[in-house]
Formats: C-alpha cells, structure tokens, sequence
C-alpha cells in the first residue's frame, strides 16, 4: 500500500502548477504557434487523459500520440493467421486486449463463439502451463507488446518449452514508431517523450541515432502526471534551443545502458523486421520475429496457417469510415472520427484505437471523451 | 429489439441500466398527485392533505452474503431506509421484508441476516411490520433475495432534480468502501486489509442536514452502484446545470485509494451504501456542512463540487492537475486484470 501512496508526491498540484506556468512561457518563447510533439506510448495517453493535463496545456502547444499501442498497430492478417490456427484446431493463448482485435472477417473473441480454443491469459508462462497440462493439444501464444513484453516472452523460450507450445509474435519495436511518424510529410512533429518503461530496457541510448538523423530531440518520461509535465517541458526546451539531443527525465528507472541482461536475452530470441502496422504503413523495422533457429516455436514456421479461410466476408460499411490510421499517425483525433462514441464504444468497437486499453481512442473515451475544456471558468 | 437479451450491466447503476428503464418501464408511469415513477427518483411521494407519504422499494442481492462490515440484511434495511431519507423523509413508519430463498440454503446463515436486519432496523427506528417468504428449487435463485419496502411522511420532499447554477454538492463522508470491500472479497483480491463497507442507515445524519439547511437543501441521492460519478451525472441530467467536480476535496479512504490504484479502478465510479450526496443553496453549505460532520457518521462530510450554467447535464472533473470531464459509468467496474 505504501507504493501506491508514494506516487502521490509525483501528482502534487502546487509542483504541477509550476511546470505548467513555465511550460507555457517556454512554448511563448519558441515563439510560433502550434509547437506540435508527440509522445508513442498508450500509458503516456492514460496520465495526460485521467489527469486531465490537456487542460493544463498552454494553447500553442500540441501533445499527440503517435503509433503508441503494440495492439491497436497489429495487422489485420496478423490477427487472420491467430484465427485461422484456432479454426484448425489450436488453443490460441493470449492477452485480453488482443481478443476484440478485428481481424479481416472475424476476431479471437468471434473464433470464441464460435467454439474455437481461444484462452486470455495474463503471462506468457500461463500458456506454456497450459500447453504442459494438455500434451496432445497445440498450444500456440498470440503474442504481442513491445520490447517489455518481447523480453518476457524471450525469456520463457529460453528456459525451455515443451514441444507442442508456439509463439505467433505480434512484437512490434519502439522506435520504429517514432521513426515512421517522422518519415511522414504531413506530420509536422518536432520532438518526441519516449515511454519510460520500454526505456528500462533498451536504455535511453537507443535513441541518441534517431536524434543525430532526423534532428529531432527525444526526452525519456515516466508515467506520473509530473513526469510528463517535466518532459515536455524539458521538450519544448530542446526545441526552442534547436538541440537534437536525448535527454532522460525518468532516471529513476532508465539508465543509458537499459537493462543489460534482458536486452540480451530479447536479441537472442528475436530479430528486428519489417511488417505492416495497421492503418500505417510498411514499417521497415517494426515487428520482432523469432529468429530462424526457433523456428520450432515459431508457429509459422511450424504450421501451414491458411489465413484465406477466415478472411474475405462482406465488406464492413462501418470499418471504412474509421480513421484509426490518421489518429495513431498523428494527423487526426479521437473526437474527430464520426464513429467515435457513437457506433464505436469500448463494448461494440470498429477501429482497434477503442479496443486495447492502450488504444487513444479507448482512452479518450473511458476519461470523458473530449479533453480541452480550458474555456469552462 | 427483436432478440435483444438483458446484460448485467443493465442492473449496474449507470447509462445503459437508465436506457433499460426508460425504453421498458416507463411506460407504467401515469400522472400522480406528486413525485411519480416518471421522475425515476428514488422513491414516490404522494400528496396526503398537507403532508407527503414517501414509498420506495429495492430488492438486495450481493455477493458475497457476508462482507467486510455488513451482510445482505444490514444492506436491505439500509438501503431502502437511505431511499426515504433521499427523499427528505428521514422518520419512517414501517418496512416490509420479503425474502426469496434457495432450497438448501443454511438456516444458521438466515438467523444472522435476520440479525442483521433487526440492528439495523433498531438503529434507523424503522420496525419491520410484515414480511413474506417464499423458497425455490435449488438453482432457481441464487441463494437468498431481500427486498424491503418503506413507508414514511415527510412535511418536504427533496428531489434529486433541484440544483441551480452555484449550489454547492456536499458528499457525507468517504466514497467507494463498500464497492471495494465487496469487489476485492468477491473476486479473493487478497488487498481487503482494513477495507470495510460503509453500509449505514443514514436518516439520522439527513435529519441533521436538513434541520441546519430547511429549504436550501435542493437535491439528495444515494451514491450506491454506478457511485458519485453516476448521481453527479444524473443530477446534473434532471437539473440541466453543469457540475464541477473538485477531485482532491472528495474524501476517499487511503486504503481504497490503494487498493483502486491496483485494481485501475476510479474510486467516483464505486458503490457506497453509507453516503448521501446533498445539493445545497451557496449561503448554506458551511451550515451544513457543519451539521454533517457534528454526526458521528458525517465527520469527514465535504463540499467537493459547484452547479454550473455552462454544460449542462456534464460534469467537469478538476483532478488538481487540470481538467476532463467525467464519463458516465457504463455498466459494473471490473479490475484491470493487466
């Protein structure tokens, strides 16, 4: 109980007030309108929403979240492949977020219903219990998450499977969502917060290149309200100074180097590759994928996975009005899609941005559906 | 809809329980002579010459029967007695008890909750008059049913309709220990430590309220399922004001604070069985809030929110940090399992 009472000093109103009054004097003197960052991490979304910080945001300065939801930017025929081994027949093993996905036709929880072995899980290790309890079933674990889940998921491989448990990955790679944000013309980001927690592991180091290259400068943030409030300050600092530098605000927990052995178990397992992220792009290092020596646990290496028997229904009138792509790229917000809060809810979702917990639409939604409510006295 | 099916969460206390009322039962309301079923208040109140006969009638089922601080008897008389007093009727004449039973349920287990119900009933100065019982086969009910219901005359009513812009919200004390008391037994969240629900007959402390306020005690109500969040919202529905809600005035108990931020449950959006929420006039909410917390059980009693004209029927959350408004809870708050 103390742990979560600790926290409370990172939510003190007198400090946040301060941070915010000199955020709005560093955003006045960069001296344009709007100074646009982008942080890509779906817990930064959570504090910025459930704290209300928007509110607290000086006018000309605009906080985006980018590509931050490992399950909001799983493909479509990535959620297809999950399906369509649990229509052969598999036990499909995931976390609960992943199973509203939608898939071309159908989703994990829609294979549910219809009788396939779809099981939520909360640890990786839950699965591979589950594929030593049942020895004549194939027990394959949908996974996904960035780097902090990837490492769990590593780990697990390492220590040993049992024959009939596979891993389809759905891992997606951090900073490949920075980077496909600033490759687009259209986006007009000049500097990024990194997630704090995929930082503990990978360092903040990782990030110095992406700097040097696109000249923007990265600040590493935790996730209390103060932490973010410092980082952005911090942020528009390095922007208003033209400095493409990265600088940690969470040395609480990241260090340059980033957890050492965690990173080496996680490139012992995987390699980095290019994948599509939905409503993106192709992303040309964007997905973990085992690498070829496991492919004995790698589902698709071991199964022929027919994706065209779960795929190609009638087209969802619904689906082609969701702007999940545009809002996850950065160039349009929840409240600006015509669904959101209306046929799109957490309960009957279209797009994946209202499915994950991580998902911004989601997040909008659960705190009040629209954020800027500086002009009520 | 042809082959829609009742959800639990039609039952939870929030948007889509009120959208089950209004499309199916609404259509038994008929004009009365005072506060009817279309006000969808907590209770009636029928004229009787100058005086008001308050009814209001609720039906118990928790689990599990016995929690931390109350049972499913302490629950059915205070419930219905917090009901009344809602209402501005803080002296009920008389309850009634019906209960429903499962075949097999254990004897000893009815002797306590009828315990339960004689305590509390004792400390609400609310006699049970009668009473029905009735037994079903074994999986026809889930163990035991309650469902009391209470008479009582008041000089005034209080409806929950209201609030002006400026009036002060007043909550009687700490919200979400009975929600979090139930829900971490309920689900063996090993956290329970010093949570206790509130469960409370809350006549006494109304009676203060209101004695201290007289007519400028505007609205009361229950926070029960759906919790503040949820009788903010409606407030603020029939009224048609704004409300800004001032998060760090709302008092919340360190230990379900703790146990929320676990769970990722919002305490606001948690059921209380012990608390009221009070509209006041601005020039009497100190008197009142002085009244409250004379009482034994309205020591931590708060002013934690304003009527507003702008954004009517919403409500502002100011966290401290910044502002968002606050959604209307949609159905029974699940701990986050990740």
């Amino acid at each position: 109980m103390a742990s979560a009472l600790d926290e409370l000093k990172f939510r003190d109103p007198e400090k946040a007030r301060a941070l915010t009054e000199a955020l709005a004097r560093e955003v006045e003197a960069v001296g344009r309108a709007p100074v646009s960052v982008m942080h890509v991490c779906g817990s930064h979304e959570q504090a910025i929403a459930r704290f209300g910080l928007r509110a607290a945001f000086p006018r000309g300065l605009d906080v985006i979240m980018g590509p931050g939801c490992p399950v909001c930017v799983t493909d479509t025929p990535e959620v297809d492949e999950a399906v369509a081994l649990a229509a052969q027949g598999a036990r499909v093993c995931t976390y609960g977020d992943m199973l509203r996905l939608p898939g071309t036709s159908r989703s994990l929880a829609d294979a549910q219903a219809e009788g396939g072995k779809v099981e939520v899980v909360y640890s990786v290790s839950q699965a591979v219990d589950l594929a030593r309890q049942r020895p004549a079933e194939q027990v394959v674990f949908f996974a996904s998450g960035f780097e902090t889940t990837a490492v769990a998921t590593a780990a697990v491989v390492l220590a040993g499977v049992p024959e009939n448990f596979s891993v389809l990955s759905a891992h997606k790679y951090v900073p490949a969502a920075m980077d496909v944000v600033s490759e687009m013309k259209e986006t007009n980001i000049e500097g990024f917060v990194a997630a704090g927690h995929a930082a503990t592991i990978t360092g903040w180091g990782i990030f110095e290149p992406f700097a040097r290259r696109t000249g923007n400068p990265v600040v590493v943030a935790g996730f209390e309200p103060l932490d973010v409030l410092a980082a952005v300050l911090e942020l528009v600092r390095l922007i208003r100074l033209k400095r493409a530098e990265v600088v940690n605000c969470y040395p609480r927990c990241v260090t340059r180097e980033g957890n050492r052995p965690a990173q080496e178990k996680l490139w012992r397992v995987f390699d980095v590759v290019s994948g599509n992220w939905r409503g993106i792009a192709r992303v040309p290092r964007g997905n973990l994928e085992l690498k070829p020596e496991w492919d004995r646990v790698n589902a698709r290496r071991r199964f022929q996975i027919d994706t065209a028997a779960v795929g190609g229904a009638a087209r969802n009138t619904l689906a082609d009005q969701c702007i999940c792509g545009s809002i996850m790229s950065g160039l349009a917000k929840p409240d600006q899609c015509v669904l959101f809060g209306k046929e799109c809810r957490p309960e009957s979702p279209v797009g994946a941005c209202m499915v994950s917990s991580e998902g911004a639409c989601k997040i909008w939604h659960v705190y009040g559906g629209h954020p800027d409510l500086q002009e009520v006295a | 809809m042809a082959g829609e099916k009742v959800a639990l969460k039609h039952g939870a206390g929030g948007r889509a329980m009120r959208a089950l009322i209004e499309d199916v039962f609404l259509a038994l309301a008929s004009p009365v002579d005072g506060i009817g079923l279309s006000a969808l208040d907590d209770g009636a109140a029928l004229r009787v010459g100058d005086r008001w006969l308050v009814v209001t009638t609720d039906s118990h089922v928790v689990h599990p029967i016995f929690f931390p601080g109350g049972d499913i008897g302490r629950l059915s008389v205070c419930g219905t007695v917090n009901d009344l007093a809602m209402m501005g009727a803080t002296e009920p004449l008389a309850l009634t008890c019906a209960v429903i039973l499962e075949e097999g349920f254990a004897r000893a287990d009815l002797e306590r909750i009828r315990d339960s119900m004689l305590e509390a009933s004792r400390e609400a100065g609310a006699p049970i008059v009668t009473g029905d019982t009735k037994v079903m086969g074994r999986g026809e009910v889930d163990g035991v049913v309650l469902n009391t219901t209470g008479v009582a005359l008041a000089d005034r009513v209080v409806s929950d309709a209201g609030l002006r812009p400026g009036d002060r919200i007043l909550v009687t004390g700490t919200v979400g220990d009975h929600g979090m008391a139930v829900m971490t037994r309920r689900h063996q969240l090993g956290l329970e430590g010093d949570l206790r629900s509130d469960v409370a007959p809350l006549n006494g402390l109304v009676r203060e309220a209101l004695r201290a306020g007289g007519e400028d005690v505007v609205a009361m109500k229950d926070p029960t399922r759906g919790g503040l969040a949820s009788v903010l919202h409606e407030m603020a529905g029939k009224a048609k004001v704004g409300v800004v809600l001032r998060e760090p005035d709302v008092p919340v108990n360190p230990e379900v604070r703790a146990a929320c931020e676990v769970l990722g449950i919002d305490p606001l959006v948690v059921a209380n069985e012990g608390k009221a929420v009070i509209g006041v006039r601005p020039a009497a909410a100190d008197r009142v809030l002085a009244a409250l917390r004379a009482h034994p059980l309205g020591r931590r009693a708060a002013i934690v929110g304003t009527a507003l004209a702008e954004r009517p029927g919403q409500v502002i959350l100011d966290t401290g940090l910044g502002r968002r408004l606050l959604a209307e809870p949609d159905g029974e708050p699940l701990p986050r399992i990740c």
